[in-house]
């Protein structure tokens, strides 16, 4: 693969350099251009996920997160926004391709979950009908033994009584089966790769619970492998392998995540672990929030995209955190870091921070 | 439950029912959703309860008919003693003065055709109060106070991000000087970083003027950071309460179990060494047609036939600790995985839900063994292998001596 070779070593840090990744996302911009100024969604993204395994997108609203599984997923609008990059899929380039052939990919190499089950849900057709549709949009087959599998699938995802719900229409179900149906007909084509765009945040903890468990169990059978878009840290630990974070469009951290939770580098992935109010530590007085908003993406800062709101920008020389763009640098193998900071004196923050969080929690 | 005047809040077998009319020309009204259903709670001054639940659990309609945006079925809701359920649209105007809202969504709570200063200064007109220093004054101080900057007096809602929007809101709730704030929600929908900042402000807030809040949310860890006690609803009822350190600590309810092993812990290694999961399958019963006896009992691991039968009373099993269940169990005593298949809507009264135990013992056995895997995958081979674990759990179903 030529394309692949440009790519610096250093930018694809989570395969090994010898076998190519399942899945390689490099140098992806997406920009909308709009009245009041280009707005950059995303910029420079570079990220790699080996077959079978999870990676998990963090970031806040505003930072980029969806666009890029949207762009992943040829679902940017190429019309209405400046794309640049490269997204190669087992070895086949995505986003270049002709939009018919990227049509063929969609929904049976490539299926994607939504937050809210009506936005991929007709609520005038029949569920078992809906997906009966997925299936022979991609494969030729008859409606009875179509239907068959659809029943199967539903069986699968753990929706009581198939036989009846396959009949229903979307509003008879409670929004953890309509969840449940949404993954059925994203299943349904056995894609290689299924991405969850914050697929449980609208649930319930306990049928979250459940969906989670539901999503870890069918990528062990099937092998799928998963780009899970999360704002919460806590589903994070679950069930990722990987953690990108995403803030201001960009990726500031990218790790394993025992790395990414007991070494974190960057001052904004600190924050966000402090922020977060936990059920399995002492309880803090106060909460440690992040200072200010997160950028408007069409007055990105000049220099760091987090230098407004973060605590150390002082203690890198020369104000430098706000003229230079820092880049995504190794820190340790495997762990790239966007930060100015001296790697050293960054550690030691973590190390600083991890203590009074910790704050003899046990 | 200690019922004293000085309660600020004090409300005693709320009930909130929703008829149900049949279809056709002349709609009869056939049945009632029980929304809330005998929900009995009380609030000190500078007290924070929070109230946790499921959607459909009734916690956001129990909110709303304290402060009779949605007029009770039955029950008495006293606000700093004065009774208000029976009080005319009117005479309930000087009990708003004492009692606030903040909503969920800071997006729909603000009309987009007023400007800042003119929704934070609304109470004073509606209510004919005028501040030391004048209404702006006022308005400007307000804005200072919940971290807005006061030059933007004139500008419009939707100039401002999520989390400002949810400070214009604080701003306009405690302009009065209430003694009560009811809370539905108000950082769910805010991003992790915005949210720690409000539920500081609404902290700090409280020790400056002692406010008590009911803080209504479905997030366990916001509810654990800013409570003092709890109170779990489960289908239009309180399930379990108790001061903060206890629920989330000692919790005795079989649901309240359910509801904190499900949250998720933002630390890898503590997540796959968590000593219970307890998963619930299926959904919430409709409250059209609740289960008889206990409403948990169609996805309880605890159930019994007596719950199907007894419905079990909020009974004080600890100093300021109630609990509705017949069962109730302690932490050490939970086993280390409980599946548990709901009960369906059609089965019989009779029925119990389907469950599925794996021990302590057994799940560790396994995990040692397949040490190579993360935790979850551990222990879901354990599950595999059903008959020892189903050997291990005999006697886990019983109820306790």
């Amino acid at each position: 693969m030529t394309a692949t070779s440009e790519v610096p070593l250093s930018d694809m840090p989570i395969a090994g350099a010898l076998d190519r990744p399942f899945l390689s996302v490099s140098d992806l911009s997406v920009a909308f251009p709009t009245e009041d100024g280009l707005v950059q969604a995303v910029e420079g993204v570079s990220l790699s996920i080996e077959k079978g395994k999870t990676l998990a997108i963090v970031g806040e609203s505003g930072s980029g997160k969806s666009v890029t599984a949207q762009a992943i997923m040829g679902l940017v609008n190429r019309k209405s926004a400046k794309v640049s990059g490269e997204i190669w899929l087992d070895g086949q380039e995505l986003l270049h391709l002709p939009q018919g052939e990227v049509q063929e990919l969609m929904g049976m190499e490539i299926a994607m979950i939504f937050q809210d089950p009506m936005s991929s849900l007709h609520p005038f057709y029949r569920i078992g009908d809906q997906i009966v549709e997925a299936i022979r949009v991609h494969r030729p087959m008859g409606k009875a033994a179509a239907r068959r599998e659809v029943l199967e699938m539903l069986h699968h995802v753990g929706i009581p009584a198939a036989e009846r719900r396959i009949d229903a229409y979307p509003h008879q179900l409670s929004g953890g089966m309509r969840q449940r149906v949404m993954i059925a007909m994203a299943l349904i084509n056995s894609p290689q790769l299924l991405i969850a765009d914050e697929p449980t945040t609208a649930l319930d903890v306990t049928v979250q619970a459940q969906i989670l468990e539901l999503i870890a169990r069918l990528q062990g059978e099937f092998g799928t492998t998963v780009i899970l878009i999360t704002h919460d840290l806590g589903i994070v630990a679950d069930v990722a392998d990987d953690v990108a974070v995403m803030y201001g469009g960009r990726i500031v951290e990218l790790a394993s995540t025992t790395t990414l939770y007991d070494y974190p580098e960057m001052p904004y992935t600190l924050g966000l672990l402090s922020s977060v109010p936990r059920m399995d530590q002492k309880l803090p007085e106060r909460l440690d929030p992040i200072r200010g908003n997160p950028p408007s993406p069409i007055r990105l800062p000049k220099g760091c995209v987090f230098q407004p709101r973060c605590d150390y920008w002082e203690r890198v020389p020369g104000e430098a955190c706000k003229t230079v763009r820092p880049e995504l640098l190794e820190s340790d193998p495997d762990h790239l870091v966007r930060c100015l900071l001296q790697v050293e004196e960054r550690k030691q923050i973590a190390r600083d921070v991890k203590q009074i969080l910790a704050g003899g929690s046990e | 439950m200690t019922t004293q005047t000085t309660d600020v809040l004090d409300v005693t077998d709320l009930r909130t029912y929703f008829p149900v009319k049949s279809r056709g020309l002349i709609s009869r009204t056939v049945g009632a959703v029980k929304a809330v259903d005998g929900v009995s709670l009380s609030l000190d001054a500078g007290e924070t309860l929070g109230l946790v639940g499921e959607s459909g659990s009734g916690k956001t309609t129990a909110a709303r008919s304290i402060l009779m945006l949605v007029r009770p079925t039955g029950g008495s809701v006293k606000i700093d003693g004065e009774e208000i359920t029976d009080l005319s649209a009117r005479k309930l105007m000087p009990i708003r003065r004492k009692a606030q809202m903040i909503f969920q969504d800071p997006y729909n709570a603000l009309n987009p055709r007023h400007t800042v200063g003119a929704i934070i200064s609304a109470p004073f007109k509606v209510q004919k109060v005028t501040p030391p220093g004048g209404v702006k004054q006022g308005v400007l101080e307000l804005m200072e106070r919940v971290g807005l900057n006061p030059e933007h007096y004139n500008r419009y809602p939707n100039e401002f991000s999520g989390g400002q929007r949810q400070r214009i809101g604080i701003a306009r709730a405690i302009a009065l000087r209430p003694k009560l704030i009811v809370c539905d929600e108000p950082v769910s929908a805010l991003d992790v970083s915005i949210q720690a900042q409000i539920l500081n402000l609404l902290r700090d807030l409280q020790k400056e003027f002692g406010i008590a809040y009911l803080f209504v949310a479905h997030d366990l860890a916001v509810v654990r950071q800013i409570s003092h006690r709890v109170a779990v609803m489960y289908l239009g009822k309180i399930m379990e309460t108790a001061p903060r350190e206890v629920i989330y600590s000692r919790p005795l309810h079989p649901y309240t179990h359910s509801l904190l092993s499900a949250v998720p812990i933002p630390d890898p290694k503590r997540q796959a060494h968590r000593k219970t999961r307890i998963v619930l399958h299926g959904d919430l019963p409709s409250p059209i047609d609740p289960p008889s006896g206990c409403v948990f009992r169609t996805r309880c691991f605890q159930a019994q036939e007596k719950c199907a039968v007894e419905v079990p009373p909020l009974v004080e099993l600890a100093p300021g600790h109630q609990v509705a269940c017949h069962f109730p169990i302690q932490v050490e005593d939970l086993p280390a995985r409980v599946e548990v298949q709901a009960v369906a809507a059609d089965a019989p009264v009779e029925a119990t839900p389907d469950v599925e135990i794996v021990t302590q013992e057994s799940a560790e056995r396994k995990a040692e063994e397949g040490a190579t895997g993360k935790g979850r995958g551990a222990q879901e081979e354990a599950l595999d292998e059903g008959g020892a674990a189903e050997e291990a759990a005999v006697g886990l179903n019983k109820p306790k001596g």
